[in-house]
């Protein structure tokens, strides 16, 4: 565990003996929301290191701070759900430094207007980064696209659309989308699941499904659409993104797309690399989620494409609801399942302790690679010197039991209730400021009032607060 | 038995423990005085989310032949009340001191929820879940199918299973509760069970289920069926495209007459029509199949009340009500008291 | 052993004989034996009434009541199916009812026959007859015709075996045996 010698008032952390992504361990120097310094013994030599706050870490993991390409914060509208504070709270504990939140609130995030009321809040939050993604098409009706460019200029700067939690189906209206974001740079992150062959679906079309009396969700539904939507997008040369890929067959697509050089990303959540749709036949509504819980077979597919990179990316897909909303008969139940505080344990649990991943893939995959996604140019980086200093430690070794009372989030439906999970995120540092210490939530950053670089590079001489 | 919620997971020996009580209870309906004291005092609630006058008054009669107090509560699925009805209704009739709560729900799995929540302390009975279960019904078919089985075998029923018995169950299997409740149970009592579908009617994943599957009712009944269960053809499922018109699914998975006279030519002479009810005559089975002498039709109306009967009385009796954790716990802790100060054999 | 092999056949030898000497005979005479040991204890008590007055045939007599769904500790029975209920072919209207049972204790278990019996009919008289009465009632009943009179404490347990019921290794044992309760 970290111990901290306070020093305040300099704002300076000494991270003495992490292991940098799993590897040998190494001291880190934040300072002024960069990474001043990065090697050995750095408190040997001196000056700089003077005032910092030393945190001894000591067997900890020190990972980029993670990303999440997928994360519904509710707000606005939804606030009996979720706000903006309370879920980027939850993703500071979990490990993140920016969230990437899904359009599906009321309003839906489909005008500048939207996007830019949500960085604000996010900004005004001040745990993670809060990057808005805009609706592909206006009140993610599927109908009439939505004004892309204006979100992708506005303060926001969106480069990531979806309508996710409903299908782009149109092939024509996918087609444009895909084809109108490349004048920005943007990506089309789509929820694949055609709707004709989900209509009433409730779970997993198989034998489970069966026995259980539930309407089928078939994963041809979700494959039929990824497998169009990547020739779509070889075709007008555009950038896609699969959000939450469920199917094994889905990963054989992905991987026969990549391979033909297709522009094309894929996500995967915590919840599909584990959990089966077995669980639905407790009828227990918090495994209920959108694509449904699966097959081992498809679990086993996901932990390969993940590992051999065919899925780029973990996305949470944090999706919090009132309890009244998981209260209820299956049938009548909301799907979502809450992610942000389980995602590290999580991952860790399926791809680390399996040996499929080492830490370094695990930043790829949490990090990097979703933040390449999203284009968020100081997220995702290297840990080396002059890097903006986001930064997350991780103590592997630690275990705990999964109490959803006990979250940040406002979501009680964690489908890992009562689990024991390794892996705890000790600190989080978000521009250099620690809005996690000692694996509780510190102090929020505080930017600069009237920024207007969202990158926020600007923001750094106001971190912390005391 | 603490619920009966599913026949999937019933033993062996519970199915038997039903059928042979219901053979005692249906002694009690042949009787001048059809009505017994045993759950004098109790509450029995009939919690439909769905209508269904047969099953209704069928459970309603078993309570009442067993003198327990019934209130019908018809809770016919608003959606305004978004599922919150569910939890709110249980812990309404908590409160009010229900003792087993009968539950016909649309919703697959409702009363595994009313039962697996602490909603609600009361036996649960399932009268029929959405498109997964309708256990009582399983075992009134059952009932009958032994009633029958042991008569050819001239052997008494009570304590007999159903091992070497050929049941045929021809319809609407996908949706069909009836179908999965038998198949289930059947398999428990030792029967050997084909279902008969078209392929649209049929689940994905049938293929794991203990039975064999056809598409062809004219050779399931040549390969020889002692009993043959139609199931009701929903108005719903003709304009969906699972099948072509009413007119060609009668023909083919349809109990017609021509159907009904190769079971004479096949050498069928005990083979027995069944069939849950309401039935749609001249659609999945014809007039004259549903009148012949082979149609159990009635005696399963009939059976259904001593199957619940049944089922009420073992639910409510026995010590294998365990005490609720939460409240209303003191009724039961006097209730053991008693126990211990009197043996079993208080004669 | 309180009650041998024999001591019970001599019992219910004079049993049979006191039913018909209050009967004055065998006229109308129907034996209900309470299930699990009452009814082989009046298949028994039929025979040895036969024997007394050849015109009987036992067979005829003979029926068996079962109480289970009449009781009032419902939540603390074994769940188990109730016995069938068996009346001989001539009914019980207008009969004799000799109500058979091995013990008698709290006298519930008669209550629950005579309401048992009530539903099936209208008996001209009912009588009690039991092998052992041990005492403890909790209802104003009494047997008619006892084979032992057995003073026990409430702690004790009674338990009669018989051959019909309990055979064990295929040599039947005709015991009353008392188990007291640790």
């Amino acid at each position: 565990m970290a111990s901290q010698q306070q020093d305040a008032g300099t704002g300076a952390y000494l991270i003495r003996g992490a292991a940098i992504l799993g590897g040998a361990p190494e001291d880190l120097l934040i300072r002024d929301g960069i990474i001043a310094a990065r090697g050995q013994n750095l408190s040997a030599d001196g000056s700089g290191v003077r005032n910092a706050t030393v945190i001894e870490a000591a067997g900890l993991v020190a990972l980029p701070g993670m990303v999440d390409i997928h994360t519904h914060l509710r707000e606005p509208g939804r606030e009996d759900a979720e706000t903006v504070e309370t879920g980027t709270r939850a993703a500071a504990l979990g490990g993140y430094t920016a969230v990437h939140a899904m359009a599906n609130s009321t309003p839906v995030a489909d005008t500048a207007g939207v996007v830019e009321q949500v960085l604000t809040l996010g900004r005004t939050a001040g745990w993670v980064d809060v990057r808005p993604v805009g609706a592909v098409t206006v009140g993610l009706a599927g109908e009439q696209l939505a004004e892309l460019g204006a979100m992708a200029d506005s303060r926001a700067h969106v480069r990531v659309f979806s309508d996710d939690g409903i299908c782009v189906h149109d092939p024509v209206l996918m087609r444009r989308a895909l084809e109108y974001v490349k004048a920005f740079d943007g990506v089309v992150a789509q929820h694949a699941q055609e709707p004709r062959l989900t209509a009433g679906a409730q779970m997993n079309e198989g034998e489970v499904s069966a026995v259980l009396g539930l309407t089928g969700w078939p994963a041809v539904a979700e494959e039929s659409i990824i497998a169009r939507d990547v020739l779509l997008a070889q075709h007008v040369g555009s950038r896609l993104h699969v959000c939450h890929v469920s199917t094994a067959g889905s990963v054989e697509i992905i991987r026969w797309a990549k391979s033909r050089g297709v522009n094309v990303t894929a996500e995967v959540t915590p919840h599909h690399l584990w959990l089966t749709d077995e669980l639905a036949r407790s009828y227990d509504p918090v495994y209920k989620v959108n694509p449904p819980l699966r097959t081992d077979a498809d679990v086993q597919a996901l932990r390969a494409a993940l590992a051999d990179g065919t899925i780029d990316v973990v996305g949470t897909d944090h999706a919090p609801h009132p309890s009244e909303h998981k209260e209820c008969e299956w049938a009548q139940a909301a799907m979502g399942m809450t992610g942000l505080e389980t995602a590290l344990s999580v991952v860790q649990h399926t791809m680390i302790e399996t040996g499929l991943m080492g830490w370094a893939d695990f930043a790829r995959v949490t990090s990097t690679a979703p933040a390449a996604i999203g284009r968020l140019e100081d997220q995702g980086r290297p840990l080396d010197a002059g890097e903006p200093a986001n930064v997350t430690l991780v103590d592997p070794a630690a275990r705990w039991t999964v109490d959803p009372s006990k979250m940040a989030t406002m979501g009680r439906n964690s489908p890992f209730a009562g689990r024991e999970l390794p892996g705890k995120v000790v600190a989080t540092f978000f521009k250099g400021h620690p809005t996690v210490l000692d694996g509780k939530l510190n102090t929020p950053y505080r930017w600069l009032p009237e920024t207007s670089d969202p990158a926020g590079n600007t923001g750094t001489a106001a971190a912390g607060r005391s | 038995m603490r619920h009966l919620l599913s026949t999937e997971d019933l033993s062996l020996s519970d199915a038997v423990r039903i059928l042979d009580t219901a053979e005692e209870m249906a002694a009690v309906g042949e009787r001048e005085v059809k009505k017994l004291p045993t759950l004098r005092g109790r509450t029995v609630v009939n919690l439909f989310f769905e209508d269904s006058t047969r099953t209704r008054i069928s459970f309603e009669a078993a309570a009442k032949r067993l003198s327990a107090d019934v209130i019908n509560f018809a809770a016919k699925g608003s959606s305004v009340s978004k599922g919150e009805s569910l939890k709110d209704t249980a812990q309404t009739l908590s409160a009010m001191g229900a003792d087993a709560v009968v539950i016909r729900h649309w919703a697959s799995g409702a009363p595994h929820r009313l039962a697996a929540t602490d909603w609600i302390d009361a036996a649960v009975i399932n009268a029929g879940d959405g498109t997964h279960e309708h256990p009582t019904q399983a075992l009134l078919d059952a009932f009958t199918m032994r009633r029958h089985w042991s008569k050819l075998a001239g052997t008494p029923s009570a304590g007999a299973d159903l091992t070497g018995m050929r049941v045929a169950i021809a319809g609407d299997v996908l949706h069909s509760r009836v179908a999965r409740s038998n198949v289930w149970l059947l398999r428990t009592l030792g029967a050997e069970v084909t279902l008969v579908a078209p392929p649209t009617l049929l689940p994905i994943g049938v293929e794991k289920w203990p039975c064999t599957v056809s598409y062809d009712l004219d050779e399931t009944l040549a390969k020889g069926v002692d009993a043959m269960m139609m199931l009701r053809v929903q108005g719903e499922r003709m304009n969906a495209s699972f099948f072509p018109t009413t007119r060609e699914y009668s023909r083919r998975w349809g109990f017609d007459d021509n159907r009904l006279r190769a079971l004479d030519g096949l050498g069928l002479k005990d083979t027995i029509i069944m069939h849950p009810g309401p039935m749609n005559r001249g659609l999945e089975i014809s007039s004259a199949a549903a009148d012949s002498p082979r149609s159990t039709v009635l005696a399963q109306v009939r059976n259904g009340v001593s199957i619940r009967m049944a089922a009420l009385y073992l639910l409510l009796s026995g010590d294998t009500r365990e005490p609720a954790a939460h409240a209303g716990t003191t009724r039961f802790h006097s209730a053991e008291n008693t126990s211990a100060h009197a043996p079993k054999e208080s004669h | 052993m309180v009650l041998s092999q024999a001591d019970i056949d001599r019992a219910l030898t004079r049993i049979a004989h006191e039913i018909l000497e209050s009967n004055k005979g065998s006229q109308d005479l129907v034996l209900l034996g309470i299930p699990r040991r009452g009814y082989p204890l009046a298949v028994r008590l039929a025979a040895k009434i036969a024997a007394a007055d050849p015109t009987v045939d036992p067979a005829a007599i003979v029926g068996q009541l079962d109480v289970t769904m009449f009781r009032d500790d419902l939540s603390h029975q074994a769940m188990r199916p109730p016995y069938p209920t068996q009346l001989p072919r001539t009914g019980i209207d207008n009969k004799v009812v000799v109500l058979i049972d091995d013990v008698l204790y709290s006298g519930r278990t008669i209550r629950a026959a005579l309401d048992a019996i009530i539903d099936l009919g209208r008996p001209r008289i009912v009588r009690l007859a039991v092998l052992i009465d041990r005492g403890h009632r909790e209802l104003p009943i009494r047997a008619d015709h006892v084979g032992k009179n057995l003073p026990t404490s409430s702690a004790e347990k009674v338990r009669v075996r018989l051959a019909e019921t309990d055979a064990v290794d295929g040599v039947p044992v005709n015991e009353v045996v008392i188990e007291a309760t640790a």
